[in-house]
């Protein structure tokens, strides 16, 4: 693409989400021009995690697209290279009896979920501590490197990707930025945990951290997280919640999660945090309690009221389409949105029910 | 513990500022990683008596006056809360109504062919290793890189007996003689230079050592310059661009930053070393490097300000002469464009085996515009060290290849540490 005339749509973003929109629109034979205001992966992308599960996902509209995109990631690690794609496996983990038939019940309402019930978590990781009572294998659940995977999926898209462009406002046909005027046939705004200011839609920040270790010999093969993760998603309370989510990376290094909060874009550490986060993991992996934490950073996941995405047009303003408040999923769930949004702006039929994440659902609260 | 003031630093800036609080009655703890007070200037070994420092009877005065105060060596502090509470490795804490950050500096390195054989360490390194230990780096040691520093570290090789073979200086230094600078300075230089002649090592400008030989250890380093190439053979290579100062525990203090003259981020201060942050104070080379002289001044300054002293136009007017002749020194040696020239092989971070092409190829391939955007994608600066090392030299890469100059937001990347030294998990977690 030479970047001259008028893209027929122009993504505002340059994360995954965005990146994905304008991979699937360029596959659907768009042009695109993709804008961002830093570089590429420079948002909540290049400041989370990059799983990729199904694992977590009550049964509902989420999970419905969770598995969708599940299979588009699969498809993607076999077309993309260097996204450090890995279909390892998610392992969940109890700590009483109780918790353990609290999680079977979960997962047998997960329809199209695979999960393997287990009742020593050492076979599968031999490092975990000896008191925890069980847990649940999930083999979908996978681990992608999102600042590449965004990076990878712009450079196959062949979209044109303008960095340093800041967006002040949507406008019918035409995006206003400090670099001028750009029209285009429809604007996707995929600006992530910014993406509320820009599109008028209900888009606040969690707070998260995580914290890094030096790099290690293989101690955590899978992803593991203890049961209370869930309901720490889920959880609607202002105030802290953290669970302990724990996993490698090819790099060596293992990362430690998971908090949320919301007290707005507040960036200081809070050393507070950083020690439940700590306490978790040594709980799980008290072969973690020598291991040196070297970094920790924190980023902030754009979440919605009812903790589901706005993905679709808005009936506002004509050829406006909103791709975003993934909360903690968005890497998960980029691909899908991708390929929703890019239906929707070509007019194919969708196979999903797209209602639970029509942007008008939350007007009536205006 | 609680005290009026918590100084971080036992360098020249921290002891002074330490002592002068504890001067005007005020109860002060002193936090310094290191064995021994001096910091780096003054690092020295249990037994010295001072020989072939230099203003050791300055030190020994401060370190006589150290008995007011609650020194703390080998204390490494890795977080400091807002309030200000600072968190030692081992699990102690120091509560301060105030905090002067004194953290130094430390080499400033740009990656060449061999950087990483044995024989090849900073300037600084050398330094220390012989001052600190009583041990030279090498038998024939080639002193390289930019900076005035490199004369010191060259003359007290040669002070112990080491060969030099030359001291290979980037820039074209005659220029501090066109920057109305305080005569003393000046002098100090041409002592030095004096040494050199006398020991016979050449001085050689506008010339860098482009590549370090050798299996295993470095036997030779090449040496570009005007005239062409040439090969000088030697155990041991001393080398270092200037100094990157120690910003992270300002940084994560919420202190504001800047960019300074000699391309380094600096902690910005006002005239009594206020950072801005309300309580918390800067100085020393933390705040621009400057020499020992500028930190002594700037902890003195920070000592009366943290005690609500009036600040003495004398030492106010002595510092300013001493920024703006670091201001001449840092434009004489600002480092030649070091992106345009580096062999694209180069591994450029040690810690997590990222080459010199990686980084190019992030800026050309996969969207990379600053220095975060780097470290996201390649790694660069991810490792054990956490970018002290190789983020200089990859903020260049970057910026070069978007056309532009290092931004104070590039070095960010590199010197927001919110951990500033690493922890184990179980202390953490207590
Ligand atoms: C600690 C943490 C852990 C996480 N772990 C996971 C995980 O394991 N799995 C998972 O699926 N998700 C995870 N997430 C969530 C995931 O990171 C996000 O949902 C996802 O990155 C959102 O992507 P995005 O493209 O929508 O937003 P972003 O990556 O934030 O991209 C938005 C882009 O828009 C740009 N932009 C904003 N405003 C403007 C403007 N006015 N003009 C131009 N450009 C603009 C920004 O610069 C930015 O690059 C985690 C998040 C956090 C914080
Ligand atoms: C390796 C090296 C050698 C040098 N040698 C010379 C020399 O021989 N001659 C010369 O003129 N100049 C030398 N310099 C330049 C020198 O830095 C200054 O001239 C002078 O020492 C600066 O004084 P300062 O008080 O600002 O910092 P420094 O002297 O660097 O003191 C800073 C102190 O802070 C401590 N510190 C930093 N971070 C932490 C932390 N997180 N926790 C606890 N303590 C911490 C360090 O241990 C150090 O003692 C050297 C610089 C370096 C990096």
């Amino acid at each position: 693409m030479d970047g001259q005339g008028v893209p027929d749509v122009v993504v505002i973003g340059a994360g995954v989400v965005g990146a994905a929109c304008a991979y699937y629109l360029s596959r659907a034979g768009l042009t695109v021009t993709v804008l961002d205001r830093g570089g590429v992966s420079g948002g909540t992308t290049g400041a989370g995690e990059g799983n990729i599960l199904v694992s977590d996902k009550p049964p509902g509209p989420e999970l419905q697209i969770a598995l969708r995109s599940n299979e588009l990631w699969r498809a993607l690690g076999r077309q993309l290279e260097g996204i450090e794609l890995e279909v390892k496996g998610g392992l969940v983990v109890t700590e009483s009896q109780e918790q353990q038939e609290a999680l079977r019940a979960f997962a047998s309402g997960q329809a199209g979920v695979t999960a393997t019930e287990v009742t020593d978590v050492r076979d599968y990781e031999p490092h975990l501590a000896p008191d925890l009572a069980g847990g649940m294998f999930y083999p979908q659940d996978m681990q992608v490197q999102p600042m590449l995977a965004a990076a990878q999926l712009l450079r196959a898209s062949g979209a044109t990707v303008r960095l340093g462009v800041t967006v002040t406002s949507i406008e019918p046909g035409r995006v206003v930025t400090d670099a001028g005027v750009i029209a285009a046939g429809a604007i996707v705004n995929a600006a992530g945990v910014w993406a509320g200011q820009l599109g008028d839609v209900p888009v606040l920040p969690r707070r998260g951290f995580i914290l890094v270790t030096s790099r290690q010999p293989e101690l955590v093969r899978h992803k593991v997280y203890a049961a209370s993760y869930v309901a720490a998603v889920e959880s609607d309370a202002a105030d802290l919640q953290t669970s302990p989510v724990i996993e490698g990376t090819k790099a060596g290094s293992i990362l430690i999660g998971s908090s949320r909060e919301r007290v707005g874009f507040d960036a200081a550490m809070s050393l507070p945090v950083l020690r439940l986060l700590a306490a978790g993991a040594v709980r799980l992996f008290p072969v973690l309690k020598q291991v040196r934490l070297i970094r920790a950073y924190k980023g902030f996941r754009p979440y919605t009221l009812d903790h589901l995405p706005i993905i679709g047009a808005d009936p506002r303003v004509p050829g406006l389409y909103h791709a975003c408040g993934h909360e903690g999923a968005g890497v998960g769930l980029a691909p899908i949105t991708g390929k929703l949004i890019a239906d929707q702006i070509t007019g194919s039929p969708t196979d999903v029910d797209l209602s639970p994440f029509r942007p008008e659902r939350f007007h009536v609260q205006l | 513990m609680r005290y009026d003031v918590v100084v971080i630093g036992a360098g020249p800036a921290g002891l002074a500022a330490a002592t002068t609080a504890a001067r005007f009655g005020r109860s002060v703890a002193l936090l310094d990683a290191a064995t021994r007070p001096g910091g780096q200037f003054w690092r020295h070994r249990a037994a010295d008596t001072g020989a072939g420092h230099r203003d050791w009877a300055t030190f020994a005065a401060l370190r006589d006056q150290l008995s007011g105060v609650d020194y703390r060596p080998g204390s490494r502090v890795w977080f400091v809360e807002p309030g200000f509470t600072v968190h030692l490795e081992g699990g102690e804490r120091f509560a301060g109504a105030r905090l002067v950050l004194a953290t130094g500096a430390y080499d400033r390195s740009f990656p060449f062919p061999g950087w990483d054989l044995p024989g090849v360490v900073t300037a600084g390194a050398a330094q220390a290793l012989l001052k600190g230990q009583g041990v030279p780096i090498g038998k024939r040691v080639v002193v390289a890189g930019s900076g005035p520093f490199l004369l010191p570290v060259a003359a007290g090789l040669a002070r112990a007996g080491v060969r030099v073979p030359a001291v290979i200086e980037a820039a074209s230094p005659l220029g501090y003689l066109r920057g109305v600078p305080p005569l003393g300075k000046v002098a100090e230089a041409a002592a030095y230079l004096a040494q050199l002649a006398r020991h016979r090592i050449p001085y050689r400008t506008r010339r860098v050592v482009s590549a370090a030989h050798g299996d295993g250890r470095v036997t030779a380093v090449t040496v570009s310059g005007p005239g062409g190439q040439r090969v000088i053979e030697c155990d041991a290579l001393a080398i270092g661009y200037g100094f990157t100062p120690q910003v992270e525990l300002a940084i994560a203090a919420g202190c504001e930053t800047r960019l300074d003259g000699d391309g380094s981020l600096v902690v910005q201060v006002e005239d009594g070393q206020s950072t801005s942050v309300p309580g918390v104070y800067a100085a020393g080379e933390v705040t621009g490097v400057g020499g020992a002289e500028l930190s002594l001044v700037e902890g003195r300054l920070a000592g009366l300000a943290a005690t609500g002293q009036p600040l003495p136009l004398a030492l106010l007017r002595r510092r300013s002469a001493l920024r703006r002749f670091a201001a001449v020194l840092a434009r004489v040696h600002r480092t030649p464009p070091w992106a345009g020239r580096c062999d694209e092989q180069t591994v450029l971070c040690r810690c997590e085996g990222v080459t010199v092409d990686a980084v190019n190829r992030s800026v050309r391939q996969l969207g990379v515009v600053d220095g975060r955007g780097a470290k996201l994608m390649t790694r660069v600066g991810m490792g054990w060290c956490q970018g002290r090392v190789c983020g200089a030299a990859a903020c260049q890469l970057v910026a070069a290849g978007a056309g532009r100059e290092v931004s104070r937001d590039d070095l960010l990347a590199f010197g927001t540490r919110p951990i500033a030294q690493p922890v184990t998990l179980a202390e953490l977690a207590e």
